[in-house]
């Protein structure tokens, strides 16, 4: 059987993962990384994914992408609050938004497919032959049209996607692989977007996920903006400047809340600088970590309702959880830990990366469908339940929260009318009473044949699979006659619109590689020569003549390759300025400086 | 409906014997699987949870050995080992493993067991209670009341008004009758295993029977009141 991959989803950051000699491992890109940032920018040239397209974040705003994971099966109406953070255009078509991108309008899922393609690519080019399957991990609280979205990406990236699977339940199995864990663990995966709570049991190489809870709106993003926001004030109150106005600056306040808020996960102190326009100057401001975590209060605490309602779901008390497990970038904040340990009265684990743990556990789940794990087995939950609508708009239940999948339940349907020849029915997803205050899935109409009223019988099997996508059949009683229904999504793509997604996709894929690779070498020449000038005046003093003549000579090289078509010319000169500066980086404090001379986080220092 | 027909492991043996392999139409004896051609058999859809997971139709299930078996099947039917295999054995695994987490969830929990196996055995469904049992009637009335005069006064500087604290004891009252109904729905579950473990078919064993049936199901439907009334309360004093 073909080799399935794991790949990671993330709102800020994808990865992809394989299995090898029973032990899962994440593919690195060229330059190291195994994160790509899940941004994607429309350059005068075409789009470009990832470290590359981040560059564009505040070069040109309104036409880089990220955090669209936040999109996935959404509709304007539900992101109405957030919108004014967002400088790319948002329109909403057929119950789907858009994102509007030079000429063209793309949807979140087309979005997500560009990077699920980055990390395919990359995944050839490492493991040398075609990636066609995947394992692709969402949320665990995600429902059943954000689900549907994530496996359309899949598709219009050209992957067969196996298995959707829980972020946090993906993460039990790479620990679980690891560390041979048994008995009740608790994963608490704080990332960029969004938060889930999993609590499971692990026994004999089973994977029994008990309760899940989460917030599919809190995560990095959000402290991130409580910094920001409060940059924003200051600058409009001491320069009577908005910066608002200003959609590159804004990116560049975002971008400097969140290097604010992750140096203080490890420093006490920290200074955020910003460049200022219509010559202000700059805004420079001290950061205590007390000043972040007071900012950061009221959100850590919100994910802490979830996990109490997670361990009511399961029967459990705090003393009854064997282990906690943190897993997600923004765990590494200490307020964050701390809370979860009051909580749960023991001190968290995080042996594994938390960036890269979910992937790795992808990689573990691809395996056991690829037949190569046997004696692991997950037995997830659907964590919404899901019903239908009944008289007066009232919900009424038909699969609850926290059951095993695959779930099914039936209902038997009939008319009220003589001659009535169609039974409209409304799918629904949520804890609340009232329709209005769940989720809508989908609706369709139900064909019967005209009979007196309540002689018909329609049974309708609702089935929940494996990957918590819901699937409906009906079959009239009387003939015993299976029915095909057309199911229309209230939030999702229509299969024709995905056929036709998955068609413009291979068309773009055939868009010259070579293209794209020539944007990127330039880019991260770009890049690379702006750190080097400023790190030769932060340290430049520090080193040798002989270093110094070797720098800016390797950096005209850079130059003078940059603006021809070979992309490998680019990188090999941009090689050898990397030896050339290996001096002036050991000399340098700046870290992030340091990392960028060599190459190896180029986001952190434009 | 026939009343003699459920001695213990009866009903599975007919039903997997009557059975043909759906793909080499061989005989389906035993377990899951074809015996000869080794492909997964669907679950019948009249088979009965107990008979699912291999258990006699009794009251008191060993936890640990349900959570074994149904362990052992999740691993023979679950979809993640069929994803090689043909579209007919991968809708099978899927349908078997819906129907085995159902009969799992239903009877893990000792009430649902309960009220699965009244469904079985005397074939009617859940009684919808709306009004109090009778022995409790005075005081749920009372309750109400209260709990009306509560709402109106709102919550507003509340905090241990003598409202309050009269909720507050209501509830602890009847929390102790769920305990005392659930105490008493446990003796019947003993009582029903043990007849069931006779296995007489007498008059006198069928009387008997339907003795206990009555009683679980009366108080099964007054516990659900009673629960149903103190999750209110605990929503409404918080
Ligand atoms: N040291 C740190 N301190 C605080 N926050 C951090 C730190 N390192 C990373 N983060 C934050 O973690 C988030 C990214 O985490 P991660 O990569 O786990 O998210 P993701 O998987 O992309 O998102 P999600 O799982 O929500 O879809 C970002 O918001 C980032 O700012
Ligand atoms: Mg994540």
């Amino acid at each position: 059987m073909a080799r399935i991959v794991g790949i990671d989803l993330g709102t800020t950051n994808s990865l992809v993962a394989y299995m090898a000699d029973g032990r899962p491992r994440v593919i690195p890109g060229r330059n190291g990384r195994t994160m790509v940032p899940s941004v994607v920018a429309m350059t005068d040239n075409g789009l470009i994914v990832g470290d590359s397209a981040k560059e564009h974040l505040t070069r040109s705003p309104e036409r880089t992408v990220y955090s669209v994971k936040r999109f996935m099966g959404k509709g304007l109406e539900d992101v109405q609050g957030e919108l004014a953070y967002f400088p790319y255009h948002l329109t909403e078509q057929g119950g789907v938004i858009r994102i509007k991108l030079g000429e063209k309008s793309y949807s979140p899922p087309q979005i997500s497919a560009m990077i699920l393609k980055e990390l395919k690519q990359r995944a050839e080019a490492y493991l040398g032959e075609s990636i066609t399957k995947a394992v692709i991990t969402v949320p665990a609280y995600f429902n059943d049209s954000q689900r549907q979205a994530t496996k359309d990406a899949g598709m219009i990236a050209g992957l067969d996607v196996l298995r959707i699977i829980n972020e946090p339940t993906a993460a039990s199995l790479a620990y679980g692989l690891q560390q041979k864990t048994q008995g009740t663990i608790a994963v608490y995966d704080l990332g960029g977007g969004t938060f889930d709570i999993s609590i499971l049991k692990l026994k004999n190489g089973i994977f029994e996920v008990l309760a899940t809870n989460g917030d599919t709106h809190l995560g990095g993003d959000d402290f991130d903006r409580q910094i920001a926001d409060l940059f924003v004030r200051e600058i409009r109150e001491q320069q009577g400047l908005d910066l608002n106005a200003y959609p590159d600056h804004m990116q560049a306040v975002r971008l400097e809340a969140e290097r604010t808020k992750i140096r203080l996960s490890d420093e006490l102190k920290a200074t955020a600088i910003l460049d200022l326009p219509e010559g202000k100057g700059r805004y420079s401001r001290d950061f205590t970590r007390d000043q972040v975590e007071s900012l950061s209060m009221e959100l850590v605490e919100r994910s802490l309702e979830p996990c109490r309602l997670a361990l009511k779901d399961a029967g459990l008390t705090p003393n009854d959880i064997d282990e906690v497990v943190l897993v997600g970038g923004s765990t590494r904040m200490p307020l964050v830990r701390q809370r979860v340990q009051a909580l749960f009265g023991k001190e968290p684990h995080c042996e594994l990366d938390p960036d890269e743990v979910v992937a790795l556990g992808a990689a573990v789940q691809a395996d056991i469908l690829s037949g190569g794990t046997t004696d692991l087995l997950l037995l997830d939950v659907t964590p919404l339940s899901l019903g239908i609508e009944t008289m007066g708009g009232v919900m009424s239940s038909l699969i609850r929260r926290n059951t095993t999948i695959p779930a099914s339940a039936k209902e038997m349907f009939t008319t009220y009318v003589d001659g009535q020849t169609g039974v409209d029915i409304h799918i629904l997803q949520g804890e609340r009473e009232l329709v209005r205050d769940n989720r809508s899935l989908a609706r369709f109409r139900l064909k019967v044949p005209p009979l007196p009223a309540g002689v018909p019988r329609i049974e309708v099997t609702f089935l929940i699979d494996a990957n918590g996508i819901l699937n409906v059949s009906a079959r009239d009683v009387r003939t015993g006659e299976t029915q095909s229904l057309a199911v229309k999504p209230s939030f999702g793509l229509s299969d024709d619109e995905v056929e036709r997604m998955i068609g413009e996709s291979f068309k773009f894929a055939a868009d010259d590689l070579k293209a794209r690779q020539l944007i990127e070498a330039r880019t991260e020449a770009e890049v690379i020569l702006m750190a080097t000038e400023k790190a030769l005046k932060q340290g430049g003093h520090l080193v040798g003549e002989e270093d110094l003549s070797s720098i800016r000579s390797s950096m005209a090289a850079v130059e003078a390759t940059k603006s021809g078509e070979d992309h490998k010319a680019i990188r090999a000169k941009m090689a050898d300025l990397e030896n050339a500066t290996h001096h002036l980086a050991e000399v340098l404090m700046d870290t992030s400086l340091k990392e960028a001379l060599e190459n190896k986080k180029l986001s952190e220092i434009t | 409906m026939d009343h003699n027909t459920h001695s213990t492991a009866g009903p599975r043996e007919l039903q997997m014997a009557r059975s043909m392999c759906w793909h080499c139409q061989s005989e389906v004896a035993g377990e899951y699987f074809c015996d000869r051609c080794v492909k997964v058999q669907p679950v019948s859809k009249e088979l009965d949870y107990f008979t699912c997971l291999g258990f006699p139709r009794r009251l008191t299930i060993d936890q640990h050995q349900l959570e074994a078996k149904f362990y052992e099947l999740s691993r023979a039917f679950h979809p993640d080992f069929y994803q090689n295999k043909s579209a007919a054995e991968q809708t099978i695994s899927l349908g078997n493993s819906a129907m085995l987490n159902t009969a799992y969830r239903t009877l893990r929990d000792p009430i649902e067991r309960a009220e699965y196996l009244l469904d079985l055995e005397a074939g009617s469904v859940k009684e919808i209670r709306n009004s109090p049992p009778a022995d409790l009637f005075e005081e749920i009335l009372e309750l109400q009341d209260t709990l009306n005069e509560y709402r109106a006064t709102g919550r507003v500087s509340e905090t241990e008004s003598p409202l309050r604290a009269k909720l507050r004891s209501e509830r602890n009252t009847l929390e102790q009758r769920q305990r005392d109904m659930e105490a008493t729905l446990q003796q019947l579950f003993v009582q029903w295993d043990k007849l069931q473990d006779r296995g007489e078919a007498t008059d006198q064993a069928r009387a008997e029977r339907d003795r206990i049936l009555k009683q679980m199901r009366e108080h099964l439907s007054n516990r659900t009141y009673v629960k149903n009334i103190v999750s209110d309360l605990a929503s409404t004093i918080g």
